[in-house]
């Protein structure tokens, strides 16, 4: 990656395109890579939380990779995890900070998933795998394109078990109230599923969506 | 320049850790008061919101100092200030530490519609983190006029629903004490309570259920030999 020409290319080129557009399918972290698997299980029982943790994912990423990509020439090998590990913890801190301080209700939302994109391995691995041999600008569309295949899944996870596992969308009642089975009137035909608001489901719902990917793009599918 | 060599990584860690420290500690000392602030307006909302005025972050100052009318601070059964300042800043985790008796606590008198309410801090442990709430009392100091919740870090979906309405819909009518002796409102099974001392838990949010049960046990015990005097 890090033979890369120095010609003078386009901002949006077919391979800086491909930056934005591969994480969405092909490449995709969560479904393809099995990265930032375990945000994905704790943050998805509610589709409000799934959304700001994503769009916090897109800055820090997208930030990140910039800085590292900038500094990739200084960073000394030795301690490169730690110089990223350093930048991810700041960015995410001087987040955390702000928020605090100017969007209060947001940041009280986001509460502990702060601490979890610190330990998003899709950061770290993209810092490793791309901002350090690549500049700057193809670093931010790999930071946007790899946190939008990861926001994403962790979305389409969260509507799934939200829907199911509590009628609600957005904390809004999508099942009417009148479905509900009511044991005293004897009315209704349904009830949530409760084991959808538990981890595992997370696991089998992205299960699910590898499967279904892996079966429309069988080029995916490793060879034994 | 050889960026490998030890002196250079030497060097580049110092400057990184000192470029860092510096940003970081400016950032925290920058918006401390800023952040300080919206976390006092935020108390004082969930104050008002315990005896059901609802007002914006931006308004709950104001609001605040006409609703509320004394802040006293009790240890025992006996008032030991009536400064506003001290009771509203009274550190909760702190003192819930001391046995019931040896607390010193505050409670806030509201007077909303010419009736007094009195308003009860509440501090405990959920699943990840702390829970906190108010409960407000009517003028009897036993019948809840309403209650609300906040949790550090409990799960989204699971124990976090303390905080809705659903849940804190339930307190309203309730008495935490009977014939003069304190009973406490018990967190049980959901679906399983009954009469005037019982709300239902949350399912799967069992532990933070257990958490506000022991929560509202804890914390409104030294509160109830102040109500004996009344």
């Amino acid at each position: 990656m890090s033979t890369e020409v120095k010609t003078k290319e386009s901002l949006f080129s077919k391979k800086n395109q491909q930056l934005l557009k591969d994480p969405f399918n092909d490449n995709n972290p969560i479904t393809v890579q099995v990265l930032g698997i375990c945000s994905a299980l704790a943050i998805t029982v509610k589709l409000e939380p799934a959304i700001v943790m994503s769009l916090s994912v897109m800055f820090v990423l997208s930030v990140g990779n910039v800085i590292i990509s900038l500094i990739r020439n200084l960073i000394p090998n030795r301690i490169r995890i730690i110089v990223q590990l350093v930048v991810v913890a700041s960015l995410v801190i001087l987040v955390d900070q702000f928020l605090k301080a100017f969007a209060y209700d947001v940041s009280k939302q986001l509460s502990v998933f702060v601490g979890l994109i610190i330990t998003n391995c899709i950061i770290m691995g993209r810092f490793e795998a791309f901002a350090l041999g690549n500049g700057p600008w193809k670093a931010f569309l790999d930071g946007i394109g790899n946190s939008i295949g990861y926001g994403v899944i962790l979305i389409a996870v969260a509507f799934v078990r939200e829907l199911l596992g509590s009628g609600q969308l957005m904390g809004a009642q999508i099942i009417p109230l009148s479905w509900y089975i009511d044991m005293d009137k004897g009315t209704g035909f349904y009830a949530n599923n409760g084991f959808f608001l538990f981890p595992p489901m997370a696991l089998i719902v992205v299960g699910m969506i590898i499967w279904a990917q892996r079966a429309k793009n069988t080029k995916l599918i490793e060879e034994n | 320049m050889n960026v490998n060599s030890n002196a250079y990584t030497y060097t580049f860690a110092t400057v990184m850790v000192v470029v860092v420290a510096v940003l970081l500690a400016g950032a925290s000392l920058g918006l401390k008061s800023k952040q300080e602030n919206n976390v006092k307006q935020e108390k004082m909302q969930s104050i008002l919101a315990s005896v059901g005025v609802k007002v914006e972050r931006s308004e709950a100052q104001a609001n605040y100092d006409e609703v509320i009318k004394e802040v006293l601070t009790i240890r025992g059964g006996e008032v030991v200030s009536t400064d506003r300042e001290i009771g509203f800043n009274v550190d909760m985790a702190g003192a819930i530490k001391a046995e019931n008796m040896d607390r010193e606590v505050p409670m806030y008198v509201a007077n909303k519609g010419g009736e007094n309410y009195y308003i009860i801090p509440l501090r405990g442990k959920g699943l990840w983190g702390p829970v906190w709430g108010f409960v407000s009392l009517e003028s009897d100091g036993n019948t809840v006029v309403g209650a609300n919740f906040g949790h550090k870090s409990e799960t989204p979906g699971l124990g976090a629903e303390i905080t809705t309405p659903m849940f804190t819909d339930q307190f309203p009518g309730k008495k935490i004490s009977e014939a003069g002796l304190f009973q406490s409102i018990s967190v049980v099974k959901q679906g399983t309570s009954t009469g005037d001392y019982m709300v239902d838990g949350i399912s799967g949010g069992t532990i933070t259920s257990n958490g506000v049960n022991d929560m509202l046990a804890d914390c409104l015990a030294p509160y109830a030999e102040y109500f004996k005097n009344i």
